[in-house]
C-alpha cells in the first residue's frame, strides 16, 4: 500500500513534468523564440544600458516638458480610476451575492463587467482612437473601461467577503434595502474598496504608458518619440521619471493600507 | 458618592471621579483610520476634478466623439469580417500569443521561486531579503512595455525581446506574491525542523513549498491570465507578433473597424476561457485545503 502510494505519486509528478516540458517545447517552436539568444541578450542589454541609457545634460533640459506630460498622465489615471470606481460600486452592489437584487439584473451586471475586463486596454485604446484621435480622452476612456471591469470584479469579492453576516442581521431587524447598503455594506467594506482603488491607480499609470505609445498621447508618446529618434538619454529620463512617480504612489498607498486595513 | 450619582455624572458627560470614562458613547468613534480614509477619498476626488479642469481636450466634441465611438463599437461587434487574414491564421496568431504568455509565465515562475525563497524574511537573512525586495520593487515600477522596448535594442524587435521583457515583470510580480505566501508559514514548523537538524533545502522542499503550493499555483495562474493580456498588448506596441500585432495592423494600418471586431472576439473568447479555467482551478485548490 505504502510503496504503491509513493510509486503513484512519483508517476503522477513524472506525467506532469513531461506535459510541462512538451508544452514548453511547443511554445518555443510556435513563438519562434530563440532560447540562446534570449539568455545572451540580457547581458548585452545591460551592457548597452550602461553605455547609453542614462540621462545626460541635454536630456535634463527636456525635464520640464517630461514633467508636464507625466502630471497629465497621472491625473488621467486618477480621474479614470475614481469615476470608474463609482460605476463599479454601483454594478458591484447590483451583482454581489449578498446585496444584489438577484436574478437577471445580477447576471447582466456581472456579464458587463466580464466583457469590459477581458477586452484589454490596448484594444480599447485602438477602438477609441477612431473617434477621439490623439487626444487625452482616448487614454482616459480606455483606462476607464479597463478599470471599471476590473474594479467591479474586485468590489464584488470584497463586498461578499465583508458583509454577509451583517446584511443578514440588519435584514432581520427590518432595515430597508438602502439603509443596509449605506449603513452597513459600504462603511464596512470601504477599507478594502479603497485598497483596490489605490492598486488600480498604480496599475493605470503603467497602462497609461502603454496606451500613450499606442495612441500618441501623454508620457508614453514622449518615450516612443525619443526612443524612435534614438535619443536614448532622454528616453531613459522618461523611464526614471515614471519609476519615481510609480514608486511614490506605491509608497503612499502602502502607508494608507497599513493604517486602514 | 453614590453609585447612581456617578452614573448620572458619566451620562451627563462630566468626568467622574477615579478616572471614569468620560462622555457618551459615540456612534462613530473618531479614529486615525477613518481620517486617512476620508483624506484619501478627498484627495482622489480633488485630483480628478483638477484633472478634468486642466486636460488639453484639443477641441474635440465630447458628445459627438462618444456617439461615434458607440457607432464604431456597434459596427465592430455586429458586422465583423475577415479581410487580411483567414480564420485559421487568426487562430494560429492567438495560439502564438498564448505561447508567449506561457513561456513568460514559466520562466517567471521558475526564477521567482528561487528569488522568493531568498526574499522571504523567515527563510533568508535580513539583508538578502531587503535587497531582493527593493530590486523587485524597482523592476515592477517600470512598465512592461518599456522593458520590452529596452531589450528590443539589444535583441531586435520580436519574440525574444518580448519574452525577456515580460519575464522581468512576471518575476517581480511573482516574487512578491510567493514570498508573501512563504512568510505566512507558521514559525514553529521551521524552528522544529531546524532543531531536528534539517538542512535549509530540506526545510524548503519538505515544509515550505508543500504547505504553500496551492497559493503558488493560484498566483501563477493569475499571472498567466495577466500575461495573456500583456502579450496581446506587446504584439501591438512592441512588434512581438501574435494576435496583438494583427489588431494593431487592422486598426492603425488598414483602419478596418470590422476586422478589429473579429480580433476582439478572438481575444475576448480566450481571455474568458482562461478566466473560467483559473477560477475552476482556484476553487478546486481551495476545496483541497
Amino acid at each position: 500500500m505504502q510503496a504503491n502510494f509513493f510509486a503513484r505519486k512519483r508517476r503522477n509528478s513524472f506525467i506532469y513534468y513531461v506535459l510541462l516540458i512538451l508544452a514548453t517545447v511547443a511554445a518555443i517552436t510556435i513563438t519562434d523564440y530563440n532560447v540562446v539568444k534570449g539568455f545572451t541578450s540580457i547581458p548585452k542589454a545591460a551592457e548597452w544600458a550602461f553605455q547609453n541609457f542614462y540621462p545626460n545634460e541635454k536630456a535634463m533640459k527636456k525635464l520640464p516638458a517630461i514633467m508636464d506630460s507625466l502630471i497629465e498622465t497621472v491625473l488621467v489615471s486618477i480621474a479614470a480610476t475614481t469615476v470608474a470606481s463609482i460605476f463599479a460600486l454601483l454594478f458591484a452592489i447590483l451583482g454581489s451575492n449578498t446585496t444584489g437584487v438577484g436574478g437577471v439584473v445580477s447576471l447582466i451586471s456581472r456579464s458587463i463587467a466580464t466583457l469590459f475586463r477581458n477586452i484589454d486596454v490596448a484594444a480599447w485604446s485602438m477602438i477609441l482612437l477612431f473617434s477621439f484621435g490623439q487626444s487625452v480622452m482616448t487614454g482616459y476612456f480606455a483606462l476607464f473601461f479597463g478599470s471599471f471591469g476590473f474594479l467591479t470584479r474586485a468590489f464584488i469579492e470584497s463586498i461578499d467577503e465583508v458583509s454577509n453576516s451583517s446584511v443578514e442581521a440588519l435584514r432581520a431587524t427590518g432595515a430597508s434595502y438602502f439603509s443596509i447598503i449605506f449603513q452597513s455594506v459600504i462603511p464596512s467594506s470601504i477599507p478594502q474598496l479603497l485598497s483596490w482603488i489605490l492598486f488600480m491607480v498604480e496599475t493605470n499609470i503603467r497602462q497609461a504608458t502603454l496606451i500613450g505609445i499606442l495612441t500618441g498621447t501623454g508620457i508614453g508618446f514622449l518615450f516612443s518619440l525619443y526612443y524612435k529618434s534614438l535619443n536614448y538619454s532622454s528616453a531613459s529620463l522618461v523611464v526614471l521619471v515614471i519609476v519615481a512617480a510609480i514608486m511614490l504612489i506605491e509608497a503612499i498607498s502602502n502607508y494608507v493600507r497599513r493604517v486602514i486595513l | 458618592m453614590e453609585l447612581h450619582e456617578i452614573a448620572k455624572k458619566t451620562i451627563d458627560g462630566t468626568r467622574g471621579p477615579k478616572g471614569f470614562p468620560d462622555k457618551h458613547i459615540k456612534a462613530k468613534p473618531f479614529s486615525h483610520a477613518a481620517l486617512v480614509i476620508q483624506l484619501t477619498l478627498g484627495m482622489l476626488a480633488a485630483l480628478s476634478i483638477y484633472g478634468f479642469a486642466t486636460f488639453d481636450y484639443k477641441n474635440i466634441n465630447l458628445l459627438d466623439s462618444i456617439q461615434s465611438t458607440a457607432v464604431t463599437i456597434k459596427t465592430m461587434f455586429l458586422e465583423p469580417h475577415l479581410k487580411h487574414f483567414t480564420f485559421g491564421e487568426a487562430l494560429m496568431q492567438v495560439i502564438i500569443t498564448l505561447g508567449l504568455a506561457f513561456l513568460t509565465t514559466l520562466f517567471g515562475a521558475v526564477i521567482a521561486l528561487f528569488l522568493a525563497l531568498l526574499a522571504a524574511r523567515n527563510l533568508s537573512t535580513g539583508t538578502a531579503s531587503i535587497i531582493i525586495k527593493a530590486g523587485v520593487t524597482f523592476i515592477r515600477a517600470v512598465p512592461t512595455v518599456l522593458w520590452v522596448l529596452i531589450f528590443a535594442v539589444a535583441a531586435g524587435l520580436g519574440s525574444v525581446a518580448a519574452v525577456i521583457g515580460m519575464t522581468f515583470h512576471s518575476v517581480s510580480y511573482l516574487v512578491k506574491a510567493y514570498s508573501e505566501s512563504f512568510e505566512e508559514l507558521d514559525k514553529g514548523v521551521i524552528e522544529a525542523l531546524k532543531a531536528s537538524g534539517a538542512t535549509w533545502w530540506q526545510i524548503v522542499f519538505q515544509a515550505v513549498i508543500p504547505s504553500s503550493v496551492t497559493y503558488l499555483i493560484s498566483w501563477t495562474f493569475t499571472r498567466f491570465e495577466i500575461n495573456f493580456a500583456v502579450a496581446v498588448a506587446m504584439g501591438a506596441a512592441a512588434g512581438a507578433g501574435g494576435i496583438g500585432f494583427d489588431m494593431f495592423m487592422a486598426s492603425g494600418f488598414y483602419y478596418d473597424v470590422r476586422e478589429v471586431g473579429v480580433v476582439t472576439y478572438f481575444i475576448l473568447f480566450f481571455a474568458v476561457l482562461l478566466e473560467i479555467l483559473a477560477t475552476r482551478i482556484k476553487k478546486k485548490l481551495r476545496a483541497k485545503v
